[in-house]
């Protein structure tokens, strides 16, 4: 799966994309996030605001309960402040 | 760079023709005027055009520039989404939107939305609620820059925008 960051979570984490074999057992938006997290500290302080974190699945909008359903590309945000 | 130009139709609503709906996303700036007038000339149905143009403040001297970071791709496909659901809501004929991004100063345009239609209200109607989608929806995030050389950080979302939007769904 394809993952990409931006604005501040781009900048926590360290990088703005790349690709990872994300386990079936991980079904969720939440339970990516969740996975991230585990991998290190700046992925774990990139999601510790959880309810700041936004995701797109295939660049469409979606909740964290929101199952990934064979998802292409998953991106996570801070809430958007363009206009 | 340009990013590629997308012209969507929106569904004919009854018997009304389709809107033309343009978004474009781009690095350099764009004419208002131009703009304005291309879709005044979309028929001699129109009797009205608004349009709304958000410019870079300086926050009262603070501020050397606004950098715009954009997710390519959804950009594009969010604001045309939001561009549909206000042409499948209000009896408009035309809406343009082009949203620029990268490194914006003080006094520079950042964001265009034009509608037209027969009658005032739906122009009117149809620019506010994309300006307020466009807001919360389409992935865009302002860092600031300040004069002193220094980063002022990421912009903070504002309720009040989430309030705005909020209010079509009512």
């Amino acid at each position: 799966m394809q993952l990409r960051y931006f604005a501040w979570v781009r900048e926590r984490i360290g990088r703005d994309a790349e690709t990872v074999e994300v386990p079936d057992t991980v079904a969720t938006v939440g339970a990516l996030i969740d996975w991230l997290s585990a991998r290190d500290e700046a992925y774990a302080g990139a999601f510790a605001e959880r309810d700041a974190i936004k995701v797109a699945l295939d660049q469409e909008h979606v909740d964290h309960e929101a199952p990934l359903n064979g998802a292409r590309e998953a991106a996570f945000f801070p809430p958007m402040t363009g206009g | 760079m340009t990013h590629a130009k997308s012209a969507e139709n929106a569904a004919p609503q009854d018997d009304r023709p389709p809107a033309a709906i343009t978004v474009r996303i781009q690095l350099e700036d764009f004419d208002t005027a131009r703009e304005i007038e291309r879709l005044s000339e979309t028929g001699a149905n129109v009797g009205a055009v608004v349009s709304f143009t958000g410019l870079c403040r300086d926050e009262n001297g603070r501020l050397s520039a606004l950098e715009l970071e954009h997710y390519p791709g959804m950009a594009e496909a969010e604001i045309g989404r939001i561009a549909r659901d206000a042409a499948a809501r209000w009896p408009i004929t035309g809406l343009t939107a082009i949203h620029r991004h990268g490194r914006i100063a003080p006094g520079e345009n950042i964001v265009l939305v034009v509608a037209a239609s027969r009658h005032r209200a739906a122009a009117f109607q149809a620019a506010d609620f994309l300006m307020d989608y466009l807001k919360t929806r389409a992935p865009f995030w302002k860092k600031e820059h300040l004069r002193d050389g220094g980063s002022g950080g990421w912009v903070d979302a504002r309720e009040a925008d989430t309030r705005a939007a909020d209010r079509w769904s009512r």
